[in-house]
């Protein structure tokens, strides 16, 4: 692995199906060694530039290097040494959970024994128990681990997590966090804000296709101009105040208004809170809801899209 | 890529494939205890019988006595006294064959009912005729010898058998290559598999070759079945005729990708699949010959797959025909391969 050359460079990607513009241009580049994430709502275009880049779809045009290599010269060897995880990959119910892992080794020159990597992932006591006979997150489990077996440098996971409990979700975590700790690089898309927040290095907001906003989480966040988020509602018939008429109250960064709800993006909450309040009180408005937390990544999406991530 | 490491990865998808294949109860089934059912049961309703006497209704009346008399001394004729009305109804529901009305004296004429149509019934006439002759004192004027012959080999059964390895080899290689793909293409395992280092050809080389390794396994099974159960003459080697169902297999894995090769749903390769193996399941000679079709379809049928594959599982099984005297029903099947799975292969799509 040289970290000379990023694991990923993408220039001008678009992907048109018909009339469809399914990716408009994106450009990113991914650094050796981190975890970068692809975050929006379904639709967005997420899946159509993961597939671009595992060399599943080609490209309407634009440039893709994945380990300093090219599709359509060097296919064999970035296969060698990427692992994938497809959203929703339906492994064979008939086989063994060692069987399958045992399959997929097969297919690489060099890779892992089966027998750590299904340790790794938590599935030793089901190394003999039949595919259709595991839970939802066991056998998302088994399917990243099948993108382990070949020990990859780079590793692609098109939303791991989505359909699974909490704890079959941090588990993934885990993995995706030990993977990286071996200096290897993930790309993963996610349209949970909890799960870019806590694994990604790097961001890409991307919605209709195109990329709306790129950092870090942190930077992302910073954005919004503070790190705290006031919600408040008022009661059912009254209409909350204007957003532009709070906006200017002390701390406060930015107003967002939907229906009966006002979200606030504040720097410090002690100095904005009894601003607002003594503002509501004089409007002749009565609180429904009040609540405070610190800024996550829906609030940058909400703030740039004016939706939140997971609405159709 | 080494080709030790190819190997290894042709060997462990045909070992996966194998596994999902004896794992899969249904195909177990379909495969094998189905064919062995329904050649059991068209075996025991063709069964060899000896002839069947026929049933004759003697109508009461003066000249009865002597009809029944005549009738004692001929074995395949079984008389029994009626009414006319209790005849005459036995008649219409196929109890009896014929009904005999006795001449009220010697001078009269015995009178025979029957349905022509029926085939039973010109037998009868003409044994009861035989025997009512003979009685009134009829001479044979030539002299007569019989000798039996009931050659295993000529037996509807012997005929049946062979045409269900040849049905078995035809879904079996259908719905084992194209039901699979398809069913690996929805739900992304084609796709998934893509992704990885494992080259295109060898996955669908590993779908060929344990397609030829079921059909040796199903053609020892059905046959050995046939031959031991309901003694079925094999008189062809067993390589000629692994040869002959090898191929047919291949084939039919052929004809399997080729209608797999777009289909995205279910339903789609399940339609696809009834209407290429429907119209072979009746003219393909499985359970009748292709000679009874009208002369104008015949070259039609003759070019169809499952009837080259027939005929030569037959003539090679039943009547030790050389592999090259069947060689143009081999070539047939080597097109007939060759070109399904050129084009499936062009038409594939991975997801």
């Amino acid at each position: 692995m040289s970290s000379a050359v990023p694991a990923v460079v993408v220039a001008e990607l678009r992907k048109d199906y018909g009339p469809v513009q399914a990716v408009r241009g994106v450009s990113f580049t991914i650094d050796t060694g981190t975890c970068f994430g692809l975050l929006g709502p379904n639709g967005a275009g997420k899946t159509t530039t993961v597939e671009i880049l595992e060399g599943l779809l080609p490209p309407t045009s634009g440039e893709v290097r994945v380990l300093g290599r090219r599709w359509g010269r060097d296919d064999r060897e970035i296969r060698e040494r990427l692992g994938v995880c497809l959203q929703q990959t339906v492994l064979s119910e008939k086989l063994e959970v060692g069987e399958t892992l045992s399959l997929f080794r097969a297919f690489y020159r060099e890779g892992r024994p089966p027998e750590e990597v299904i340790a790794e992932v938590g599935l030793s006591e089901k190394r003999r128990a039949r595919v259709g006979t595991l839970s939802g997150g066991q056998k998302q489990r088994l399917a990243v681990a099948c993108a382990l077996v070949g020990d990859p440098e780079l590793l692609f996971l098109d939303e791991p997590t989505t359909g699974l409990d909490p704890q079959s979700r941090r588990q993934v975590w885990d993995l995706v966090r030990r993977f990286k700790d071996r200096g290897r690089t993930v790309l993963l898309t996610t349209h949970y804000m909890d799960e870019a927040e806590k694994l990604c290095d790097q961001l890409a907001v991307i919605d209709h296709g195109q990329f709306i906003a790129e950092g870090s989480p942190a930077e992302l966040i910073r954005s919004l101009g503070g790190d705290h988020v006031i919600e408040v509602a008022v009661e059912e018939g009254e209409t909350p105040p204007p957003p532009d008429e709070l906006a200017g109250l002390p701390a406060v960064r930015s107003v967002h208004r939907d229906a009966l709800r006002l979200t606030l993006s504040v720097t410090e909450p002690h100095v904005a809170l009894p601003a607002l309040l003594a503002r509501l009180d004089s409007a002749g408005r009565s609180l429904a809801s009040l609540s405070t937390r610190h800024a996550s990544l829906e609030d940058v999406f909400v703030s740039l899209t004016g939706r939140h991530l997971r609405d159709e | 890529m080494s080709d030790r490491s190819r190997v290894r990865a042709f060997v462990a998808l045909c070992t996966s494939r194998l596994r999902e294949y004896y794992r899969e109860p249904e195909v177990l089934f379909w495969g094998f205890v189905f064919p062995l059912l329904l050649s059991a049961a068209l075996a025991v309703a063709f069964r060899e019988r000896p002839p069947e006497p026929s049933r004759v209704a003697v109508i009461t009346g003066p000249g009865a006595a002597s009809v029944m008399d005549a009738f004692e001394r001929a074995p395949l004729v079984e008389g029994a006294l009626s009414s006319a009305a209790a005849a005459g109804r036995d008649l219409r529901m196929a109890r009896v064959d014929l009904v005999v009305v006795p001449p009220p004296t010697a001078d009269d004429v015995v009178e025979y009912r029957h349905d022509p149509s029926r085939p039973e019934a010109g037998i009868a006439r003409s044994r009861v005729d035989d025997a009512l002759q003979r009685a009134a004192g009829r001479q044979d004027v030539l002299a007569a010898r019989d000798v039996q012959t009931g050659d295993p080999g000529g037996r509807y059964v012997d005929f049946l058998v062979p045409g269900l390895v040849g049905l078995n080899l035809m879904s079996a290689g259908m719905w084992g290559v194209g039901f699979v793909l398809v069913d690996m293409r929805i739900k992304k395992l084609l796709r998934r598999l893509l992704a990885t280092p494992m080259r295109a050809s060898d996955f669908l080389a590993a779908q060929m070759a344990t397609r030829v390794a079921f059909t040796i396994f199903e053609v020892v099974v059905l046959l050995g079945f046939g031959h031991l159960a309901l003694g079925v003459p094999v008189r062809g080697g067993v390589l000629a005729i692994l040869v002959v169902s090898v191929l047919g297999g291949l084939t039919f894995a052929g004809l399997g990708l080729l209608v797999a090769s777009r289909a995205r749903r279910i339903e789609t390769v399940t339609g696809l699949m009834n209407v290429v193996m429907l119209p072979m399941f009746i003219a393909s000679g499985v359970f009748f010959s292709v000679d009874r079709f009208p002369a104008a379809v015949q070259p039609l049928l003759r070019a169809l797959p499952l009837t080259a594959l027939n005929e030569a599982l037959r003539a090679v099984t039943l009547e030790g025909a050389s592999l090259w005297s069947q060689g143009p029903h081999l070539l047939l099947l080597a097109a007939w391969g060759i070109v399904c799975f050129g084009v499936g292969l062009r038409l594939f799509r991975w997801s």
